[in-house]
């Protein structure tokens, strides 16, 4: 496939109806557009567009498309895989002051937000007015365009489920400029193909979002959860299936360790309530009376400590709340923080596996004398684990990322698990993505994308390439 | 080393109501807390406590349900609770509330150390933790945020002042009013809080104190009175001056005045 670089007539016909502060072209864009959190790779657009809205979008994409431009849509760049770099250069269509929630839908319990509204500015804004927006991944600044993009899944998957569970309906612009709703405010549909579920984790390959209908549910009275001890990783993660089998219902089930802990206090800078232990389970949950929510954390923290654990820590008030979550939602950046480099491997197992899987990263760690810290939502399987640069040399980091990653995924394959859980696969991790789902699979993504975007001009090189 | 610390149980919201006809603070419905302040002191408490050696009492002025924010103080790592709890001492100043507490405290036992929160989230005044130092007739130091050292000749404080980090010793018994934030307050145990023992939890009333005066508790011991608790008006109005500082300064002054804030 070849692109047009863009020019100066092209330049010319988006000053035509974009305002110069809105557009940026070559030295003009800042270097922060180059790069995501965490890919290690920089690479620039050559236009960096400021959209307002989904007209501006659909112009913008018109164009592009006639003009053989690729696009690359990106929001608050909090993505993990690169899904938001602009890998064959073209335009950067950057959403983030398409910012505004429109309206709030009290009778079908639905938001309907623009693109570049903050994950954090629409989780207050449910709550202000009673509802719950249940989706809540570590990263609040991430926008929501970014969240559908990726199915983002977050802390509170294991009951409410993830970004997919909670999208009504999307108006996208397809590629050639179209503007299309997928679905509605509706509960069900049976009706045909369901495109609103394709475009959800495309990550920007197939059309760009420009709103979204959001379900909100009401905001739960109350909330507890529990911070459990135990001696290690893997009396904790034992755990897990029985808490799943327990029909307390907890909205999350994450792990951390005391190493990551310790990590969080330097680079937050304050200290954990408690380190004293090599492993922890964080539960939470929540409903609509105290006594209901009562009976069942206090069942499965009995439940935890016959099968092992020290203690069970409460974690009842907003600011008890605030100390533990704080510190659970930092773990990535203080991870990033003790290390001089680092790449991760987002895999997704089935949940009784993941005792064996961690235990097994523990065995690759000795193996290649590399840091592996990891963290994640036990309650659904979905691990993040870190691969620690430290002190390598660049050729000894590029090939023991090369080997560890290779023996992380196959292991994972093994299990029966996949690539990723919710950061997506971008380019980052596309070939991990083929070894997992093989040709015919990918034959139906590639045939797909060619439908919505016949010119390639979308993300492209990013989840599958086209010919 | 024996610590008592004094507690308060406050509303669980920190956006409680305020009753417009009556301007009293809503409480019924809301579900009750420990004053989160209070929870630097009882951590402060605990750790002087395992690094010293010693135990650890609480102790509070409430009604029955107050009783449950001890029994939080106990599986947090407190060893005994006590709780005063009579209607005479209802509608007490902090005058009145100081003056209950240090009865109490007398008939608790003999402290080394004292410690209180800096304040509390629905009284906000801050003025019963050093009021009870008085009563008592012990130095005491304010805005603490840190306990330097401690041994037989007493202790010695950091306390965070407006524009000053003073350095205080003091002979013991003392009491410190800790600052907010000096350190994360540990989380109540599950296992002590299923561990809780009834007879670690003491109630004392009126008739147990030593000063029987009936003009020192309650109203009858309160000489100032809330008229009126509202909550302030809310304001979105927004102006921006430019200038040096001095000019900001002088006008912020003028205004400030204009509006009688000072």
């Amino acid at each position: 496939m070849s692109y047009q670089k863009v020019n100066e007539r092209h330049l010319d016909y988006f000053k035509s109806f974009l305002p110069a502060d809105r557009l940026f072209y070559g030295d003009a864009i800042s270097e922060d557009y180059s790069h995501d959190e965490l890919v290690g790779e920089k690479m620039m657009p050559e236009l960096l567009i400021r959209v307002t809205s989904t007209e501006e979008i659909s112009r913008v994409l018109a164009y592009a498309n006639a003009e053989r431009i690729p696009v690359t849509t990106r929001g608050s760049g909090t993505g993990l895989v690169g899904g938001a770099l602009p890998v064959m250069g073209g335009i950067l269509l950057e959403t983030t002051l398409m910012n505004r929630i429109l309206d709030c839908d009290e009778e079908d319990f639905t938001v309907t937000v623009q693109p570049g509204v903050l994950l954090m500015d629409l989780q207050q804004y449910a709550s202000d007015r009673g509802y719950m927006y249940p989706p809540d991944p570590g990263e609040k600044t991430g926008t929501i365009g970014g969240n559908i993009s990726t199915n983002a899944g977050g802390m509170r998957a294991v009951k409410y489920g993830v970004t997919r569970d909670y999208v009504r309906s999307l108006t996208v612009v397809l590629p050639d400029g179209r503007v299309e709703t997928f679905s509605g405010k509706v509960v069900k549909n049976s009706t045909g193909y369901s495109l609103k579920d394709l475009i959800i984790g495309s990550e920007g390959t197939l059309a760009v979002v420009a709103e979204a209908v959001l379900k909100l549910v009401p905001q739960p009275a109350c909330t507890v959860s529990l911070l459990i001890p135990f001696a290690d990783i893997d009396s904790a993660l034992r755990c897990v299936p029985e808490l799943i089998r327990s029909g307390t219902g907890p909205t999350a089930i994450e792990f951390m360790t005391r190493n990551v802990i310790l990590f969080t206090e330097e680079y937050l800078g304050s200290r954990f309530p408690d380190k004293n232990h090599d492993a922890y389970l964080l539960l939470t949950y929540d409903g609509n009376s105290a006594e209901a929510v009562e009976a069942n954390w206090t069942r499965a923290a009995d439940l935890c400590i016959e099968m092992g654990a020290v203690d069970a820590l409460i974690v009842d008030t907003e600011e008890r709340q605030s100390v533990v979550w704080t510190a659970r939602g930092a773990f990535l950046e203080a991870i990033k923080g003790s290390t001089t480099e680092m790449d991760e491997c987002d895999v997704v197992l089935p949940r009784t596996r993941v005792a064996e899987y961690i235990r097994f990263t523990h065995e690759l760690e000795r193996e290649y004398d590399i840091r592996l810290p990891s963290f994640g939502h036990a309650g659904d399987g979905n691990l993040h684990i870190y691969l620690c640069r430290d002190g390598m040399d660049d050729a000894s980091w590029a090939e023991r990322k090369e080997t560890v990653f290779g023996r992380m995924y196959t292991r994972a394959f093994e299990m029966g698990g996949l690539v990723s859980g919710e950061h997506g696969v971008g380019f980052a991790k596309r070939r991990y993505m083929l070894e997992r789902l093989g040709e015919d699979q990918l034959a139906l993504m590639r045939g797909i994308k060619r439908v919505f975007d016949p010119n390639n001009i979308l993300n492209p090189n990013k989840v599958c390439e086209v010919d | 080393m024996n610590i008592l610390v004094c507690i308060k149980q406050v509303p669980s919201s920190n956006n409680v109501e305020v009753d417009p006809e009556t301007g009293v603070l809503k409480r019924e419905g809301a579900s009750a807390k420990l004053n989160p302040y209070d929870l630097f002191a009882i951590e402060t408490a605990l750790e002087l406590a395992e690094r010293y050696g010693g135990r650890v009492t609480t102790l509070t002025m409430g009604p029955n349900q107050a009783a449950k924010a001890l029994e939080e103080t106990l599986a947090m790592g407190a060893e005994e609770a006590y709780l005063l709890s009579d209607r005479r001492f209802a509608g007490a100043d902090v005058l009145a509330t100081s003056h209950t507490l240090a009865e109490g405290i007398r008939m608790a036992g003999n402290f080394d150390l004292i410690l209180t929160g800096k304040q509390t989230t629905d009284g906000d005044t801050a003025q019963v933790g050093p009021e009870i130092a008085e009563h008592l007739g012990i130095p005491h130091a304010a805005n603490v945020e840190a306990v330097l050292a401690l041994d037989g000749e007493g202790i010695t404080v950091r306390m965070q002042l407006e524009t000053v980090l003073q350095t205080q010793h003091m002979p013991l018994p003392a009491l410190l009013s800790m600052d907010k934030d000096v350190n994360t307050p540990r989380l109540p145990s599950y296992l002590r809080r299923k561990a809780f023992d009834p007879s670690k939890l003491h109630v004392l009333s009126r008739d147990d104190f030593a000063d029987q005066s009936e003009r020192r508790y309650g109203l009858a011991g309160s000489p100032t009175q809330v008229e009126r608790i509202f909550p302030p008006e809310g304001n979105t109005e927004q102006t921006i001056y430019e200038g040096t500082s001095d000019e900001l300064a002088d006008r912020l002054y003028t205004l400030l005045r204009t509006r009688k804030f000072i």
